[in-house]
């Protein structure tokens, strides 16, 4: 492992809800200033995961550690490090988007100036004064997430932070994404939006029925499962023709390229979602 | 307890309450009746303080119960207090902030009807010291009825019935012997002899007892209901 130190490390972890086990045994280190997915289709875990490493639920074996110190009984300013966006953004309705960031701010201890900055960066700054309850959904989330980086911590815990959105305002949120990170931040997200993690996240685990079934940086996993490796010819007549990736298909692809009837060449390394599917037997259900 | 965390809590209640009518209106309603009617209605041979004691036992009753356990309970339903909770305010500060916040709007409503009922030295301190020890009895049980709920909901379920009871118990006792006797354990009816008899005798001592006792049985309740539940 690289030299820098662990913002998350979670070692055995498992969880169960009275008879049904959610969690098996799930290990996993975040290392500061990257962006970590946990993808996992709806009722993989994910949730249950992050409240354990926030010391919000108590897992039923193993143990974790939030910048070194266990969750369990995790003193109370540890938090005071964390940005957090929860499944539900936990905001005061009637409150305006100002008086909301407002209330953390004061709890912080940080400048108001900050407010401005983070419903700035957020794209709300025209909408300052709006109640929530007047907001849109996308709009909610981007001020659950200028809550959580208020305050700048150095640990950004996201869950499903563009789940439901347009892509547009998604990829507003990936932009402020990377922003913390260059800032210093470590992020964990959860997504089962696989294009999202690919282009975004350093490393990604895969949670299947309460296991980390694939781990590490999304190339590394995609590559991991190109067995298929093959090379794929689409003609301009609209056929398509696949070779295997061997010296012997030298010679066909040579001839097709001398007659220019090729549209596109493109190898047929799988993505994550294709990754995901063989490895679950299905899809992301959003 | 942290100063700035407390008073970060009660800038966001006071802007919230402006905004929530349901919680509002329990704060000003009976103090602008009791006010009304002292001024507006007046009845051959009724005592000089009548309405006022009448509506100020029934606000002991009804807001502080009302507002604190619906405040807590939307709090948990909508998730804001595990926000704040995951933002190193502790459950103690934020339950401190909210019913401090409570009790000195609810002595805000005292000072009106002690106002509106021109009381002065010994019974107005007599006055205003029913009210508060009356204010914190209710103000507890809606602590314990919003802890104990999940949403507001469940917490109505629970409000409605027992602010009706403390609040209507003290007129009913005024037109009813048996009720009467029974009515003279719950705090609220005390409280209403208290503010009745203010300036003019001293505090009853077994009215002094009920409300200690009613307090102490609160407390109680609320702390077995906060250690059962928690705050998340
Ligand atoms: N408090 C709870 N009590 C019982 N079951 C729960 C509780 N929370 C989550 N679960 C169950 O645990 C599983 C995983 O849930 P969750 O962690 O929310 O998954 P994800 O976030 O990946 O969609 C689900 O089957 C869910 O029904
Ligand atoms: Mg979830």
């Amino acid at each position: 492992m690289s030299g820098k130190a662990a913002c998350i490390r979670a070692e055995n972890i498992s969880m169960s809800f009275g008879k049904k086990e959610v969690l098996q045994s799930v290990s996993l280190n975040i290392a500061e200033g990257e962006i970590f997915g946990l993808l996992g289709p709806s009722g993989a875990g994910k949730t249950s995961l992050l409240k354990i490493l926030t010391g919000q639920l108590r897992q039923t074996g193993g143990r974790a550690f939030l910048f070194g110190l266990d969750t369990e009984g995790l003193p109370r300013d540890a938090y005071e490090n964390i940005g957090l966006v929860l499944d539900n953004t936990g905001l005061y309705e009637r409150l305006s988007c100002y008086d909301n960031l407002l209330l953390f701010a004061e709890i912080y201890g940080t400048g108001r100036e900050k407010i401005m900055e983070a419903l700035r960066r957020t794209g709300l700054a025209e909408a300052k004064k709006r109640p929530v309850s007047r907001l849109s959904k996308g709009m909610r989330q981007r001020l659950a997430l200028a809550r959580a980086i208020l305050h700048e911590p150095g640990l950004l815990i996201l869950d499903e932070p563009t789940a439901g959105l347009d892509p547009s305002t998604a990829a507003e949120i990936h932009a402020l994404i990377r922003e913390e990170r260059e800032r210093g931040a470590a992020v964990l997200l959860t997504t089962h939006n696989m294009e999202e993690a690919t282009k975004l996240c350093g490393h990604v685990a895969l949670l299947h029925l309460g296991n980390i079934v694939e781990y590490g940086s999304p190339a590394e996993v995609c590559r991991r499962y190109n067995h298929l490796n093959a090379i794929c010819l689409t003609l301009k007549d609209g056929e398509s023709i696949t070779v295997e990736n061997t010296p012997l298909s030298a010679k066909v692809v040579a001839d097709y390229l001398q007659s220019g009837q090729i549209e596109s060449i493109h190898s047929t390394e799988p993505n994550l979602e294709t990754v995901f599917m063989e490895l679950t037997g299905r899809g992301f259900a959003s | 307890m942290r100063l700035r965390i407390i008073g970060a809590i009660w800038k966001k209640q006071w802007k919230d309450t402006l905004k929530n009518k349901a919680v509002f209106i329990q704060f000003i309603m009976l103090p602008a009746l009791g006010v009304f009617m002292k001024h507006m209605v007046s009845v051959e041979g009724l005592p000089p303080n009548y309405f006022i004691t009448m509506f100020a036992a029934m606000y002991v009753g009804m807001a502080p119960m009302v507002s604190m356990a619906s405040i807590l309970a939307e709090e948990k339903e909508k998730h804001t207090l595990r926000m704040l909770l995951m933002s190193n305010v502790k459950a103690g500060e934020y339950l401190f902030g909210v019913g401090a916040y409570v009790f000195l709007l609810c002595m805000a409503g005292a000072a009106v009807f002690a106002f509106a009922g021109g009381y002065t030295g010994a019974g107005l301190a007599q006055f205003l010291g029913a009210m508060a020890a009356g204010v914190a009895a209710s103000l507890l049980i809606g602590a314990a009825i919003g802890t104990w709920s999940r949403n507001e909901m469940a917490a109505n379920s629970l409000t409605v019935p027992l602010m009706l009871v403390c609040s209507f118990l003290p007129m009913l006792s005024m037109f009813n012997e048996k009720i009467a006797s029974a009515a003279r354990f719950v705090y609220s009816c005390q409280v209403q002899t208290m503010l009745k008899t203010a300036g003019a005798e001293g505090i009853d001592p077994f009215g002094a007892a009920v409300v200690a006792v009613n307090i102490l049985c609160a407390i109680v309740i609320f702390r077995f209901v906060y250690r059962r539940s928690r705050l998340d």
